[in-house]
């Protein structure tokens, strides 16, 4: 007894890692999958109805505004977060001084939640008392910023405030992307008389190639899941202008009690997240395994 | 010469977009509402006045629709302390077994456990809303914690495997051979030296779960919310006028902690950050 125990500790001490993860995640994202099968409104039911949650879902013009919402939140999102971190990557590592405390300023706001940035950019980008009464008190008096109560902009502060909040991790990416190159291979090519910009755009920047996808993997993903920073900044509004699809999930969910649809939602989130990140995860454990 | 200054000019321009916003927050927070309306976000306060810090720490003394972050701060810290404890625990371990004590098909255990990191919480919420209510821990700080620290497995399990990896398995082998057992050898060889992968899990973990608002919105209100729902009623309170100088004085004091570990430790901060920023 005591030399199989002896023998099967390390087993034993994976165990309840294993089995949490096996319930909380795996059995629970499976429950979800069946429940979004099922006719559940308030309370789970357990009888099969087929694809009629995702036929709702996809008709539902809420969930569509969503959807486009997060096309064009990602979109943007991805392009500034990643031109800005490389940016700042490339200016930094031309022997800055003060590096360091550039560094910490461009990256503290991932220290913060969203909700505490949130709450910061809504008071900023309110046209009563924010930058639309600084630029008009400064003399610009027909200056307008409403783009937070208007319909159409509303998705555009959430982008700035999107990449206020990342950009700077994008930098930190590349910045030690760039600094794990070897010096020498810089030194040659301005011997042989590239100009600087030539050898970033020639050389180094498609040397980043494993940073521009993991960073697109981040980002992507960070962009699907955004959930605290619309509650934050507008909620889903004005009307549902700005709503997202993890808005939506937990709404139907909370507020509408329609269980099985918004179990069907967040198994399209699932599937989203997931078509990013199995390649990923592959591409990565190729890497190493083939060192 | 010129493109010195360029660059200097830049840095210095997006540096000052991103220090805008906590510049107007530390600002807001100390004037008074009848300075905000007639100044602008920028203009600086006419003097230290930490009245509406005192009203968003602890309320302005009378009943009902008095909020304020005091309770709520220390649910935080209820909650954060033994979630960052456990997890840590739970990952040093698995780190060891899958890294020291390896046995066939553990590089499938590491992709199961993973996998864990990058899954969409939403396709976990409505099961776990039901499990904590069949726990009897629903609207509580405990299954908080548990939601947390079952959830950070997969993250801390990535930083410790990763990090034993690279030690020598020489060195266990040779301590095996000298009849040292599973956890003698963890206590005397590995944790010596973890220091730095310890210090890099409990800052993530410290900063993922005090900034939290999905699962502390879903599965808590009232009393048992931590800091960041409480943050979020408060500012979205309307029963009253908008008190913007308090609203930014309880959003710093929701961030500061983060804050002071970030300033304080932002090396491994950062080393967290690129290992394992999987999380949004």
């Amino acid at each position: 007894m005591f030399r199989w125990l002896e023998k099967n500790l390390p087993k034993i001490v994976m165990a309840p890692a294993v089995g949490l993860i096996g319930w909380f995640v795996y059995g629970f994202v499976l429950w979800t999958l069946y429940i979004s099968f099922t006719n559940s409104k308030i309370l789970p039911k357990y009888e099969l109805w087929g694809f009629g949650q995702y036929e709702k879902l996809w008709a539902s013009r809420k969930w569509l505004i969503s959807v486009d919402n997060l096309l064009i939140f990602t979109a943007l999102f991805l392009i500034f977060c990643v031109v800005i971190g490389i940016i700042l990557a490339i200016f930094l590592d031309q022997k800055i001084r003060a590096e360091g405390l550039l560094r910490t300023i461009y990256l503290y706001p991932m220290a913060l939640s969203f909700i505490v940035t949130g709450t910061a950019w809504k008071w900023i980008l309110n046209p009563t008392l924010g930058i639309q009464k600084m630029f008009r008190d400064w003399g610009f008096e027909n200056f307008t910023f409403d783009w937070l109560v208007d319909r159409e902009m509303a998705i555009y502060t959430i982008v700035i405030a999107g990449v206020w909040q990342s950009a700077g991790f994008v930098m930190a990416l590349f910045l030690a992307g760039l600094r794990s190159v070897e010096d020498e291979i810089v030194k040659a090519a301005k011997i042989d008389g590239a100009s600087l910009f030539t050898v970033y755009w020639k050389i180094l920047l498609p040397m980043m190639r494993p940073v521009f996808f993991t960073s697109f993997v981040i980002l992507v993903h960070i962009s699907i899941k955004s959930y605290d920073l619309i509650v934050a900044l507008t909620q889903g509004g004005p009307g549902i202008s700005t709503t997202m699809p993890a808005l939506y999930m937990t709404q139907t969910a909370f507020h509408k009690s329609q269980v099985g649809l918004s179990a069907a939602s967040a198994m399209m989130m699932f599937m989203a997240v997931a078509a990013v990140i199995i390649p990923y995860l592959y591409s990565e454990l190729r890497r190493e395994n083939a060192r | 010469m010129f493109l010195r200054w360029f660059l200097y000019f830049i840095l210095i321009l997006f540096a000052s977009y991103f220090i805008f916003p906590l510049y107007v927050m530390v600002v807001t927070s100390l004037k008074t509402m009848e300075e905000i309306r007639q100044g602008t976000l920028l203009s600086w306060p006419s003097g230290l006045n930490l009245e509406s810090w005192a009203v968003a720490w602890g309320g302005r003394g009378y009943g009902a629709g008095d909020t304020f972050l005091r309770p709520y701060f220390w649910n935080s810290i209820k909650m954060v302390v033994p979630a960052v404890f456990f997890s840590t625990f739970i990952g040093a371990m698995t780190g060891y077994v899958l890294t020291k004590w390896r046995f066939k098909g553990d590089q499938w255990v590491f992709l199961f456990l993973l996998f864990g990191c990058f899954i969409p919480f939403q396709a976990i919420l409505l099961p776990m809303a039901r499990t904590l209510g069949v726990l009897g821990i629903s609207n509580s700080v405990i299954g908080l914690v548990l939601v947390h620290t079952v959830y950070g497995i997969p993250f801390t399990t990535l930083f410790f495997r990763n990090y034993y990896i690279s030690v020598p398995t020489e060195l266990v082998k040779a301590a095996r051979i000298d009849g040292a057992g599973f956890f003698k050898i963890f206590f005397k060889i590995l944790l010596p030296i973890s220091a730095p992968i310890i210090v890099v899990t409990v800052i993530w973990q410290f900063t993922q779960i005090w900034n939290d608002f999905l699962f502390g919105s879903t599965f808590s209100f009232g009393e048992a919310a931590p800091i960041q729902v409480a943050l979020n009623n408060m500012v979205l309170s309307s029963t009253s006028v908008k008190e913007y100088n308090v609203d930014m004085a309880s959003a710093i004091i929701a961030g500061i902690p983060t804050l002071i570990v970030y300033v304080l430790a932002g090396k491994y901060f950062i080393r967290g950050l690129t290992s394992g920023a999987v999380k949004g």
